[in-house]
């Protein structure tokens, strides 16, 4: 049995009527130490996706377990990063990171806290930022420190939303590579699953990418249209079988990274649904799409 | 340089501009005093800001200190009533919808209508003012961290959710300094109520103190002292704000 079993997930949205169909019939089995991307467009249901994988929603149908438990909540021993970094403005660095161990890890005394967030904040390049509050960060920092507060809770599930999609590009690839070599080291298996609109984050980071597609984007009648959305599906997982460490650099120029980007980009501008809203008026996630179909160029 | 003369030099202009108007108004009314005779007769009160040479005859300090006291009472009762109100009304809609016309029919009700109330109530002069002050003052407090709570960005609540962390932990860490900036605005307006609603209530009930001294003045006919007594109120009552406005300055900054 696989560690993150979803099993025939349906989630729709009925704040505002008409409802929205975001997902349909969703399966998806996560290996334990696995790392799997979620790769589709802007507004195609991958981050419903993440928030029912951490108990954040419930889904309308179908069943999620992970470590064969079903879940109904956020699981203790889940961690995440968010694409908005989700600090505490009036906490500094290590603060923040502090509030994650002491709710990890009530046992443990404040010294002790102190020393595993400081440790978790050292690891992610930090270590002379500990006193400084998220204002006084970059973007790129105020990341690591989210990362920081994530792994320092020792996490056996990790969900990353998106989380390099506010940095710039050079950052985001400082970054990446980071997370990448923090993966690397961690002696315990830690399960992650990302969802991204990067095909070249994906495949520097994962086991697996899963495309997600046709999901519910604004057409040229906007909001009027709604109703006719098609929900998200998964297409098949895609293995990269790459070597690690892996580089940007490096995947730029290997055989097996571009038969994995054209895999992944020829499954998500084939959908039915992107096909369906073109064929009728020219939808608003088209570009989305293009940009990463130009990545793989 | 020249900005900064102008910034000293206009608000002069403005208050010699009153002080002619209220120089013209005593010319026309013969029983209000000009600014020159208010001055020679409030002199002895202003030099000697803390002498008591009676019970009801001290210096404007020591009166302005006794009603600076009582306001600091009935605030700090107000507000401690008025906060967590704030709080429980901000995390349930079904207390804000349960409450909300019963606030609305309350706040408006003047100082003048609780205090009777308060005297019903308590029987003494004393703890009725500091019941009036109270029920005036707490609800720009109620309604302030009502909104700051209301205000809280999903991301906050979603950080108190991944971490798991206790409704104890949420409120100390999460929803207490998120709300710190609107709570103090509503102290700020707070304050200000409490030192209006000081005056009516001394007034009222025979009090030592600003208002007290006030009424005191009004019914011996010393008409000088009115006039003290409302700029004295005026200046403390724009000290308080300006004291309380630096904190919260000081508060945002952080």
């Amino acid at each position: 049995m696989a560690f993150i079993e979803v099993r025939g997930v349906h989630k729709s949205f009925a704040t505002n009527a008409p409802v929205r169909h975001v997902l349909r019939d969703v399966s998806l089995d996560v290996e334990r130490g696995e790392f799997v991307s979620v790769v589709g467009a802007m507004g195609s249901g991958k981050s419903t996706l993440l928030s029912l994988l951490a108990g954040l929603t419930m889904p309308d149908r179908g069943t999620i377990a992970i470590g064969g438990e079903p879940v109904t909540g956020v699981h203790r021993h889940a961690a995440f990063v968010f694409q908005n970094y989700s600090l505490l403005p009036w906490f500094t660095a290590l603060e923040n990171v502090r509030l994650a161990v002491e709710a990890a890890f009530p046992a443990l005394t404040g010294h002790e806290q102190r020393a595993r967030a400081r440790d978790a904040l050292a690891k992610v390049g930090l270590g002379n930022a500990l006193h400084r509050r998220p204002r006084q960060l970059s973007g790129g920092m105020r990341q690591r420190v989210a990362i920081a507060r994530a792994v320092a809770t020792e996490p056996q599930v990790l969900f990353l939303d998106d989380p390099f999609g506010a940095l710039d590009a050079l950052t985001r690839e400082t970054l990446q590579q980071e997370l990448a070599g923090l993966g690397a080291t961690t002696d315990r298996p830690v399960t992650t699953v990302m969802i991204t609109n990067s095909v070249e984050e994906a495949i520097l980071l994962s086991d697996r990418i899963v495309p997600i597609m046709a999901g519910p984007s604004l057409d040229a009648r906007g909001a009027a249209n709604r109703a006719e959305r098609a929900p998200a599906t998964l297409g098949t997982p895609i293995p990269v079988e790459l070597r690690r460490p892996r580089s940007i650099a490096q995947l730029a120029h290997d055989e097996q990274a571009t038969h994995v980007r054209a895999h992944v980009v020829a499954m998500l501008t084939a959908s039915p649904g992107r096909l369906r809203t073109h064929a009728t008026e020219p939808a608003v996630s088209t570009p989305v799409l293009h940009t990463i179909a130009k990545e793989m160029q | 340089m020249t900005k900064r003369i102008l910034n000293l030099l206009l608000p002069l202009c403005g208050i010699a501009l009153a002080l002619v108007a209220w120089w013209a108004a005593s010319r026309a009314v013969p029983d209000l005093p000009s600014p020159a005779r208010t001055w020679e007769e409030s002199k002895l009160y202003i030099v000697e800001p803390l002498t008591k040479r009676g019970e009801t005859d001290q210096g404007i300090l020591l009166l302005a200190y006794y009603s600076l006291v009582r306001v600091a009472q009935g605030f700090l009762l107000g507000i401690a009533i008025a906060t967590p109100i704030g709080f429980l009304l901000g995390v349930s809609s079904t207390l804000t919808r349960m409450f909300d016309p019963l606030m609305q029919v309350l706040r408006p009700i003047s100082p003048l209508a609780w205090l009777p109330l308060g005297l019903v109530l308590f029987q003494k002069s004393e703890p009725a003012a500091l019941f009036a002050i109270a029920v005036c003052s707490m609800w720009p407090t109620v309604i302030n961290t009502m909104l700051g709570v209301r205000a809280i960005p999903q991301d906050y609540w979603n950080v108190a959710r991944v971490l798991r962390l206790s409704r104890v932990t949420t409120f100390t860490k999460i929803i207490v300094p998120a709300t710190l900036p609107y709570m103090f605005t509503g102290y700020r307006l707070s304050l200000g109520i409490a030192w209006l609603v000081i005056v009516a209530s001394e007034m009222l009930t025979g009090t030592p103190g600003v208002g007290g001294f006030l009424w005191q003045e009004y019914n011996s006919l010393v008409y000088a002292h009115i006039l003290l007594a409302i700029i004295t109120i005026g200046v403390v009552g724009f000290a308080l704000d300006r004291l309380m406005g630096f904190a919260e300055a000081k508060l945002r900054a952080v």
